[in-house]
């Protein structure tokens, strides 16, 4: 056979009908897996976003007008001796992501059309009712506040790790305010007294939620994006989003006979035990980084300072929601407590104290 | 039962109906009082704040729709597998995949970030809900891309190229054209970047070309897991075309926004042009060995999607809004397609390449000379030699096809703009920018470079448009670098340590696999520091003689 038929010889393309070099490297080989062997995770994201420092050998090709390249360390205060160390504890890629998402749909939706079925939502009680409509319908626009910053945030992280936990944790944070947000609107088919335009009322003007407000203002309005991450798992959600997501609405909510709407809520638990896990696995690498660990730690001292003080303002400002509902089964004072140690407990993993901020 | 009645009529309830849904999602947002947003993603747009053309959507319907798609992608990779799929596919199609899922996945993730900057611009939070969703999907694209390529690795006869995708991407000349194209949804004025660029243009019109085209040149080589996955994710394009339609449409009532828009609509068409249809061009033109002349060719399909469906039923409507349309660059576009053979060149200059690619190219046949005569007449006078020259210095212990001076090919000059070569000898061009000679593959990428990403436009000051920066010039990274010393440096060597992962042919065998002793003692240089260096005289002397173009010597 010559040259030039350039018939293919090889009867089969698949795997090992042939040996030759590098028949067998069937291996992404390109970085180093965080355990003995690549997950399937690291495969689908390491070294997506790629980096001057690695392989990019002609450097970012666009800049901004001032000169500041595609993506750019500096986007951050924060600095990393490696940023390519972090691994999503979730490990999620595109196809965990959507089954995680659906089943929770799947398990609120049957929640919602098997309590409605019953008859539930009629026998909540009436007090309940206004607080779910005010409150938790108020409270809904915190988790959006926090979807649109974390949504923002994912633009600037240094690696596609990076990235992409900030970019689930977004997408969990604006589906669970949709969640909510549809809950109050199915359950006003059923029960008078939800009035789905008073959470937003309240959001904007009770007295009670301008603090959170504030609060979450100052996330979505900060300008670091790894600040917006801090803020958003290490600081808002122990000591404001779980305070009332659990501390009120999950503890009370039996009491007012109401086993519906822990259940739509417990999602959002779910959500940030995995959100968490990634931002203390990404703090807690930069908190010990060899070179720059004093520094971060330093910085996440002023960032909790910050945003702590505005969610300890926030936690009080809600104080008055707990005296709302007939049958009081649980005490601000002592939830307040409990987020507070989960917060300081928090820091404690990561490696800094919060004690300054915390027991003012 | 009677008819008519079933257990789901009896058990439904009623529940808010998908626009009460949507309008009470939207009202989640509200105007922040206690500390506003900084812009920090720049433009130099203004927005009105008007929603238009609201999403219909809410993410309890999105995730379990696209669990849904999933479940069936994943599903007929296994049923694909389980056919031995791979036992008849089509290693030449195959190895092009090397480079095409090397680059893509970078451009989905970036689509992933760009709405941020769009997201924050948003007029009307059902729009901001349906930028949500798109991050989503990108996030989706580039992963299940990732899970693409590792699965031809994994099954396909030869893995290497596979195995140093990201490392690959970010080494190799080719994939720069792809990063171009990435960098430009992210960086830069948010609009022009994130709604005109990508969404405008990229999406709405070359989408088609990439993940349709695509997929049915794969199953015509065998590739059943290329359209499956590439179907799935072009089913996410009509909602991204419709989010980009919906910003478009809120900026373009304000007369202060049309010189702005015809700069970014000019800029972003004509480089999609240039990137898109080199790459996906050589890809379904000369991946393929299904040569039924009854199937569209690449520019047939062009035609039909880029100038029937785009142009005139997309573009030239904006027209009504006083936009002025750039009419002679689609003319121009199809022009360098069918009379220029931009494509042909294309695939010419990435063989010539062969050695510094990451995937192997085979040599184009006498069937092949054929379908391309039939589909674009007059071809076989320009490329016929060289393919055939192609097909003998393939073979190892030859000198290769990059250096060998038989052939009469001369290597091109790098466009700065598009980052793919100056292919059309008649149509290069130069200029200077600030102080410095630059080399262009046509007008439309000069002005590109010079006039479109600067500080002012006619006259208006633009601050938040974006540079060209970087190393663009490829070849002046390795500029006199020994060829094999390049190639160790690029990483583009097997585990063997010296069989080369490129190749010129399909032999999967190492007595005919080349090895870095075979391309050692050639010397890499930059046409653009050599073309710098000559006199004002002397380079209008050297633009005109390269603007004469070669001709191919005949071989015997
Ligand atoms: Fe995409
Ligand atoms: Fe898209
Ligand atoms: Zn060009």
């Amino acid at each position: 056979m010559s040259a030039t038929t350039g018939k293919t010889p090889q009867k089969s393309g698949a795997a090992g009908a042939a040996q030759f070099a590098g028949w067998d490297s069937r291996k992404y080989n390109y970085f180093e897996p965080k355990g003995r062997k690549a997950s399937h995770y690291e495969d689908m994201t390491v070294d997506v976003q790629p980096d001057p420092k690695r392989y990019l050998l002609q450097d970012w090709i666009i800049s901004f007008a001032d000169g500041t390249p595609t993506y750019d360390e500096r986007w951050t205060e924060v600095k990393s001796s490696d940023w390519h160390k972090f691994r999503a504890i979730d490990q999620e890629w595109e196809r965990t992501h959507y089954q995680r998402q659906s089943t929770i749909v799947g398990m609120i939706s049957n929640v919602i059309e098997n309590g409605r079925r019953s008859g539930a939502p009629k026998r909540f009680d009436k007090a309940w009712v206004k607080t779910l409509s005010d409150h938790l319908g108020a409270y809904k626009h915190a988790e959006f506040g926090l979807g649109t910053s974390t949504m923002q945030a994912q633009r600037y992280g240094y690696t596609q790790m990076i990235n992409n936990a900030i970019l689930t944790n977004s997408s969990y944070k604006l589906r669970f305010s949709q969640d909510v947000t549809l809950y109050l609107g199915e359950l006003a088919l059923d029960i008078e007294g939800i009035d789905q335009e008073a959470g937003k009322h309240h959001w904007l003007e009770d007295p009670i939620w301008q603090g959170t407000r504030h609060a979450i203002e100052a996330v979505m309005g900060a300008t670091d994006y790894l600040e917006q991450y801090f803020a958003t798992n290490i600081v808002f959600e122990p000591l404001v989003a779980e305070l009332f997501r659990s501390g009120f609405i999950m503890q009370m909510a039996a009491s007012q006979n109401d086993f519906m709407t822990p259940a739509v809520v417990s999602a959002a638990e779910g959500d940030y035990e995995r959100n968490l896990a990634n931002a203390v696995e990404l703090f807690s690498i930069l908190a010990l980084d060899p070179t720059h660990g004093e520094a971060n730690r330093k910085l996440f001292v002023h960032w909790f300072e910050k945003h702590g003080q505005l969610a300890m303002l926030a936690a009080h400002q809600m104080q008055p929601v707990w005296s709302l509902p007939r049958v009081k089964v649980a005490q601000f004072s002592d939830v307040f407590d409990l987020q507070k140690n989960r917060a300081r407990a928090i820091a404690a993993e990561i490696g800094f104290d919060v004690r300054q901020t915390l027991d003012r | 039962m009677p008819e008519g009645l079933n257990l789901n009529k009896i058990i439904a309830q009623r529940g808010m109906s998908i626009s009460d849904a949507t309008k009470r999602v939207a009202d989640l947002g509200w105007t922040p009082s206690y500390v506003q947003e900084a812009m920090t993603f720049p433009t130099d747009y203004k927005i009105k704040k008007t929603p238009r053309d609201p999403m219909k959507q809410v993410l309890r319907s999105y995730f379990p729709m696209q669990e849904e798609k999933d479940n069936r992608v994943y599903g007929a990779l296994d049923a694909a597998l389980r056919g031995d799929m791979f036992r008849n596919v089509q290693p030449r199609w195959v190895e092009w995949m090397k480079l095409f899922l090397a680059i893509i996945p970078f451009p989905e993730i970036s689509a992933a970030r760009s709405m941020a900057m769009v997201g924050r611009l948003a007029p009307g939070e059902e729009l901001r809900t349906g930028f949500a969703m798109q991050m989503v999907d990108e996030f989706r694209h580039s992963t299940i891309q990732m899970n693409l390529k590792k699965w031809y690795m994994e099954n396909y006869i030869d893995p290497a190229g596979f195995d140093i995708t990201e490392a690959a991407f970010g080494k190799c000349y080719a994939s720069t054209i792809g990063r171009q194209f990435a960098e430009g949804f992210v960086t830069g004025d948010a609009i022009t970047s994130a709604n005109v660029y990508l969404t405008v243009v990229a999406e709405t019109a070359f989408t088609n070309t990439l993940f349709v085209a695509m997929p049915s040149e794969a199953a015509r080589n065998g590739d059943y897991a290329l359209p499956t996955v590439f179907l799935s994710v072009q089913s996410d394009e009509s909602r991204h075309v419709g989010n980009g339609h919906s910003l478009l449409m809120s900026l373009i009532n304000d007369p202060d926004n049309h010189l702005l828009l015809e700069r970014d609509l000019k800029y972003a068409f004509w480089q999609n042009h240039a990137i898109v249809d080199a790459a996906i061009g050589t890809f379904v033109e000369y991946g393929t060995t299904d040569r039924d002349k009854n199937k569209e060719s690449y520019a047939e399909l062009w035609h039909r999607w880029i100038y029937e469906d785009y142009y005139r039923t997309y573009m030239l409507p904006l027209e009504k809004y006083g936009i002025k349309i750039h009419h002679d660059d689609v003319a121009a576009a199809w022009d360098r397609i069918v009379k220029s053979n931009y494509v042909h060149l294309t695939a010419q200059f990435f063989s010539v390449g062969w050695p510094v690619n990451f995937w192997r190219i085979e040599a184009q046949t006498e069937r092949d000379f054929e379908w391309f005569e039939h589909k674009y007449p007059g071809w076989y006078a320009q490329f016929g030699n060289y393919w055939k020259w192609y097909a003998k210095l393939s073979e190892k212990g030859q000198t290769n096809v990059l250096f060998n001076a038989d052939t009469g090919y001369t290597y091109p000059h790098r466009c700065w703009s598009c980052m793919v070569p100056c292919l059309i000898r008649e149509d290069f061009t130069y200029d200077t920018v600030e102080g410095k000679v630059y080399t262009y593959c046509s007008e439309q990428c000069r002005w590109t470079h010079k006039v479109a990403f600067a500080a002012e436009y006619e006259g208006r000051p633009t601050p938040a448009m974006g540079r060209f920066s970087g190393r663009r010039e490829w070849e002046e990274c390795y500029h006199g670098w020994d060829l094999a010393d390049a190639i160790t440096d690029l990483g583009f060597v097997r585990a063997d340590g010296k069989t080369l992962v490129p190749q010129p042919h399909l032999h999967f065998d190492d007595a005919k696999m080349w090895t870095l002793d075979d391309v050692r003692g050639h010397i890499l240089g930059s046409p653009l520091i050599g073309f710098r260096a000559l006199s004002d005289a002397e380079r209008v002397t050297a633009a005109a003689e390269y603007r004469k173009g070669f001709t191919i010597n005949p071989i015997n």
